[in-house]
């Protein structure tokens, strides 16, 4: 799998919606990604790409765009 | 920058009693305007104490709103549509629960801050975090308790968060014992509310006559003492007992309420509780509400830096508290530092965040 599928799949799978509805994806912009859908992203994030984040690029990750940006940091392309 | 996130690239004990005082009496006076142009029941109240909101004043010169008030009166600063998070005190059944309205910044700034404050005392590392809950408290996602919240923001500062009681709160051995099988030799986080970590963790354990390699762990925990004051349970037989059962352990209680999600109280190695550079703590005589000095025993107020979209910024509480001293504690941080002692008689009951209903 690419690093993009990954990283796809890490959000269709924690909160349940299509790759179709991925990109321009925010924070709280639907139900499912609240605080608990954030934390379930969080893990499968680390599990796709066996990394361990900082909690502040946790917090700051609030987006489906600056999520690619912050796992830059931890060598992961795009 | 905001005076928050500019003090988020500080540590978070750093300001001396000089640099406080000038720090707060610009930002209260900030928060209090905001709160007075922006939320009209604050407004009214402010009116008629016949209080200046624009004038300059002394940190213990700006008003508290008595805690009873986010129960009776919707209080927020921002149009309901910014609102993102309503967090809930959980509230005993059939009274009046506080609801606390956030907008984004707010609720960010409380998840940023908490972390800092709490990676002071467990490192910069997320350690693998067992939390003495019950998942299902996470179940209704659109209204927090104070406990879901605590749990949600204390989960992202562990990894591989395991949840020890099942859902009608039983010790779930076996989850724990898998948990620390998969990370053995490697120091632990535990985090929950202290009436549950001593009902149905210690008790627990105790009854099935178990102990657990826990070595090296530090046991967070916070949300009041009042179940456990009525067994005749205070902080240091807390603290005794979990070690008989858990080893070489840290217990660190924290003080806290769902009006200042963020800016935390934690008790320091010495046993104080420290308020950090995003809080500060008043103790107030309750016969005038003056300020009571080192030693003296009075009510509580909160000051934090954190309630931006509702007027929370100076709340005063029903807790008996004690001013320790300030920027003096042995283990070197700076703030004041203090103690509880429980709560003010007669004082409504009030849900905390570990009540819960019996089954």
């Amino acid at each position: 799998m690419s690093n993009v599928e990954k990283y796809n799949s890490a959000f269709t799978e924690a909160f349940g919606i299509e790759e179709s509805k991925l990109a321009g994806l925010t924070y709280q912009s639907i139900p499912e990604w609240d605080s608990v859908g954030h934390m379930s992203l969080i893990a499968a994030l680390e599990d796709a790409f066996d990394i361990m984040m900082e909690t502040d690029d946790i917090i700051d990750l609030s987006s489906y765009e600056k999520g690619k940006e912050i796992l830059a940091k931890y060598d992961i392309e795009f | 920058m905001s005076v928050v996130e500019k003090l988020l690239t500080e540590e978070p004990f750093s300001l001396s009693h000089e640099e406080k005082i000038q720090l707060y009496e610009t930002e209260l006076g900030n928060l209090t305007k905001n709160s007075y142009a922006n939320c009209s029941i604050y407004k009214k109240i402010l009116d008629i104490l016949a209080y200046d909101a624009s004038a300059e004043h002394k940190i213990e010169e700006f008003p508290f709103l008595p805690v009873r008030l986010f129960k009776e009166y919707d209080l927020l600063n921002v149009p309901k549509e910014t609102v993102v998070k309503t967090m809930t005190s959980s509230g005993t059944t059939g009274q009046r629960v506080s609801k606390i309205y956030l907008d984004r910044t707010t609720s960010t700034n409380q998840t940023k801050v908490l972390t800092k404050i709490c990676s002071e005392f467990l490192g910069n590392k997320r350690r693998p975090m067992l939390i003495i809950d019950s998942k299902s408290v996470l179940k209704d996602r659109n209204m927090f308790s104070a406990r879901g919240a605590g749990i949600i923001g204390f989960s992202m500062l562990g990894r591989g968060a395991t949840y020890a009681l099942d859902e009608d709160l039983h010790l779930d051995l076996d989850a724990v014992n898998a948990f620390l099988g998969k990370y053995a030799g490697e120091p632990i986080t535990l985090f929950g509310f202290t009436s549950i970590i001593w009902e149905h963790f210690f008790k627990e354990l105790e009854r099935v006559d178990t102990k657990l390699p826990l070595d090296g762990a530090v046991v967070i925990h916070g949300g009041g003492w009042k179940k456990l004051i009525d067994q005749q349970v205070d902080n240091e037989i807390f603290k005794k007992s979990l070690a008989s059962r858990c080893g070489d352990i840290t217990v660190l209680n924290y003080y806290g309420m769902v009006e200042q999600t963020g800016s935390i109280f934690m008790e320091c190695e010495c046993g104080r509780l420290h308020a950090s550079n995003y809080s500060d703590v008043i103790i107030r005589n309750p016969d005038d509400f003056s300020v009571c000095g080192v030693g003296e025993t009075g009510i509580v107020q909160l000051v934090s830096l954190l309630p931006e979209s509702y007027p929370g910024h100076s709340i005063l509480t029903e807790d008996i508290g004690e001013l320790i001293g300030e920027d003096d504690c042995p283990c070197g941080r700076h703030g004041k530092t203090f103690v509880i002692h429980g709560r003010i008689k007669n004082a409504e009951i009030r849900g905390c965040s570990d009540t819960y209903e019996r089954k």
